[in-house]
């Protein structure tokens, strides 16, 4: 089932009456579409949490609607809804055992929807099946590993079948290797399930590999929403370019003029149609080609061998990063003794935004950097 | 670690509370033991230098003393009727207090308040609420100058005034106030604790439930009180522990009578009567301490019991 969010805002009032209003989440407009997984990206305090708690129906919005399919939930309690709730600490009921706690919700149905005992343990099981913690039902939470209590958390929120699964950071309270294993169960849970989720992380890595779309969020508000490669690939503006990739864009202060691109004194890349102006010029590690002919210089500070891959580590006047990483292949034969270092950049991989707004300033005629008209979904 | 030089400094500052423990609660305790088991002991002849035999009794003595017998029912009756309706009602106020926002630390206040009121200063105003002054009431020529404010007040309602605790009133109106009164005095701490236990809930699993669509009451049964249940549990041990010591709530009310005038010594506990026999029972000091370690007994037992029911039930 799709959900549409119109408009919606969340105005928290000041914790005294002089203190500003805290706009957490600002006219947001989204359609998620039936069956997806959308990963809610953005920094701490960006209102990822508040989204969440709005679809699920914790927090009323300030202003706006939230449609469950064709349906008006924005007045319904969290219990009439239909969703299924992970909390970013699982907050499972520690006097319960596992088999208790994903009984709990189906405990509370009423009327018609009141399951039989045998029921709602073959519901339980089948649901712990999917999660695979069938073998732990007797045990408590306390008695589960950091990934098991994950599972538990997600088997309680499936097991009503709810029409839409919320997770909130879920992955954060587990160590680097479980993050990674877990975030392909719940991929797999996901399609598995066919239910259409939504996924609030900070961590850009995570957001890209399990997503089907990102949103990306900044003080409130929506900066982009797209698949992950074309996130990553055509950011809108600085903060978006910024906040995806690992190692991160490398961003520099420079200017167009007379449809050049200059770094320092570095002409670095033709940008036909563009107004002379100041920018910001964001260059992916793998947007530089090393060629000891190429127009951009830069001091060589050392270079890091990563098997596949060479990671050079430089320094420029104009960076605004303390070091400059790019990643080149390690067929190249690079002069670790040098103290200068020269590139040549592959255009697609360089992002110029207009120094005030911060906003992109498309140019050339690649594909990548055409304006884009409305990328909808299928 | 500390070094020798330190832990022979850290001895010298603890020393004076080693003392003071030492001759203030160590040695009376081994004393009231030996003196326990001393047939027939005085305090006198032991200062005389007499040998006593080794012996049960002064407990054949205190467990065939109908007073004994009186005091070890009241105080049982009181201890088990008061800690469960002190303990149901302090649930319910915390409950109420950590629900509304307005006021909330005004009424705390006012809830904590019995707590550093002196207990004796609340008896004696229990004991003047109830009371039932007038001369003459019931007999030929019937007037009551002026009755406590709680006969005043369920005059209102029509219901005739009863005599809670003056000459002539019946056990069980004696029982009453004082049951009224212990509950009352036992509530601030009691809330005060429960509160805390309380607002240390995580909140997440209130969202939690509220999403699965919980109702109130299942939610505070199944997880409300599952949550406070180490705080539920330290309030009944503590609770039936001060329980089976109560004694000055009864001296607040009835005096050092413990009882109405007419009946002195009715309302009688067992702290009561080791006091009591420490001033005028035979052998007094035996008694005493054969009183104080039934006492000990009773109350190691019940705690004991206590500790059992909660490991079962209370969810650390
Ligand atoms: N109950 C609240 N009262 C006041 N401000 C809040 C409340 N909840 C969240 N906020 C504020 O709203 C903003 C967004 O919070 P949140 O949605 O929790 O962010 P995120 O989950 O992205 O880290 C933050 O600035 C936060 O301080
Ligand atoms: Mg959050």
């Amino acid at each position: 089932m799709k959900v549409v969010l119109k408009e919606l805002t969340k105005i928290f009032p000041g914790r005294t009456k002089k203190a500003p209003e805290v706009i957490a989440v600002n006219k947001f407009d989204f359609e998620i579409p039936d069956g997806k997984l959308v990963g809610l990206l953005g920094p701490s305090g960006c209102g990822k949490s508040t989204t969440l708690y709005m679809i699920c129906g914790l927090q009323k919005p300030s202003s706006g609607k939230i449609f469950f399919g064709e349906d008006d939930v924005t007045d319904l309690s969290p219990e009439n809804r239909g969703v299924g709730l992970v909390f970013q600490n699982y907050a499972l009921y520690p006097h319960m055992t596992v088999k208790q706690n994903i009984l709990f919700p189906l405990q509370n149905f009423k009327g018609a929807d009141r399951l039989t005992k045998a029921e709602m343990l073959e519901r339980a099981y089948n649901v712990a099946k999917l999660v695979q913690i069938d073998d732990l039902m007797d045990r408590k939470p306390s008695e589960l590993s950091g990934g098991q209590q994950q599972r538990v958390a997600i088997a309680r929120a499936l097991v009503k079948m709810p029409r839409v699964l919320l997770l909130d950071e879920p992955l954060s309270n587990l160590d680097a290797r479980l993050r990674l294993q877990t975030r392909e169960e719940i991929k797999r849970i996901q399609r598995e399930t066919g239910i259409t989720t939504v996924f609030v992380t900070h961590d850009q890595e995570e957001a890209m590999s399990i997503s089907d779309i990102i949103v990306v969020m900044k003080l409130g508000v929506v900066q982009q929403i797209d698949k992950p490669q074309n996130v990553y690939d055509d950011p809108v503006n600085l903060f978006v370019a910024k906040f995806l990739g690992t190692p991160p864009i490398n961003v520099f202060e420079g200017n167009v003029t007379e449809g050049k691109l200059y770094i320092g004194e570095d002409c670095v890349l033709d940008v036909d149609g563009v107004e002379d102006q100041e920018v910001f010029i964001g260059i992916r590690p793998e947007g530089f080609i090393y060629d000891e002919s190429g127009p951009f210089h830069c001091s060589l500070r050392n270079v890091e061998v990563m098997g596949r891959d060479v990671s050079i580590v430089s320094t420029n006047e104009s960076s605004l990063n303390p070091i400059i990483r790019s990643i080149v292949d390690a067929d190249n034969k690079i002069d670790v003794s040098a103290e200068k270092v020269s590139f040549s950049l592959k255009p697609h991989k360089v992002f110029i935004f207009n120094k005030e707004t911060e906003e992109r300033i498309r140019f050339g005629k690649d594909p990548e950097q055409a304006p884009k008209t409305e990328s909808k979904e299928e | 670690m500390v070094d020798g030089k330190k832990q022979w400094k850290a001895w010298l500052y603890l020393l004076p509370v080693i003392i003071l423990t030492l001759v203030f609660t160590v040695w009376p305790i081994i004393n009231t033991v030996r003196i326990a088991f001393l047939d027939d002991y005085t305090l006198m002849d032991d200062v005389g230098g007499m040998e006593f035999s080794v012996g049960v009794h002064n407990f054949e003595k205190v467990v065939n003393n109908p007073e004994f017998l009186t005091c070890l029912k009241n105080t049982l009756l009181l201890t088990v009727i008061t800690v469960p309706i002190s303990t149901f009602l302090a649930l319910l106020i915390a409950v109420c207090l950590n629900s509304i926002k307005a006021l909330n630390r005004l009424l705390q206040t006012i809830y904590f308040l019995p707590y550093v009121t002196n207990t004796i200063a609340i008896g004696i105003v229990f004991s003047t609420m109830f009371s039932m002054v007038g001369t003459g009431f019931g007999g030929e020529n019937p007037y009551i100058s002026t009755a406590g404010i709680i006969n005043n007040i369920i005059g209102i309602f029509g219901i005739e005034p009863v005599n809670w605790v003056n000459t002539g009133s019946t056990y069980w109106a004696n029982m009453f106030v004082m049951i009224v009164y212990i509950v009352w005095n036992a509530l601030p701490f009691k809330i005060l604790i429960l509160l805390g236990g309380l607002q240390s809930v995580n909140k997440q699993y209130y969202d939690a439930a509220k999403v699965d669509g919980t109702g109130r009451v299942r939610t505070f049964f199944r997880i409300t009180v599952p949550m406070l249940s180490p705080m539920l549990a330290y309030v009944v041990i503590t609770g039936f522990i001060g329980g089976f010591k109560e004694y000055s709530s009864v001296v607040g009310v009835f005096t050092e009578d413990m009882g109405p005038p007419d009946k002195q010594g009715a309302l009688n506990t067992m702290v009561g009567f080791i006091n009591h026999n420490l001033m005028s029972g035979s052998p007094r000091e035996g008694i005493a301490s054969a009183g104080a370690i039934l006492l000990f007994i009773i109350i190691f037992a019940v705690t004991m019991l206590n500790m059992y029911v909660s490991k079962k039930r209370v969810h650390y």
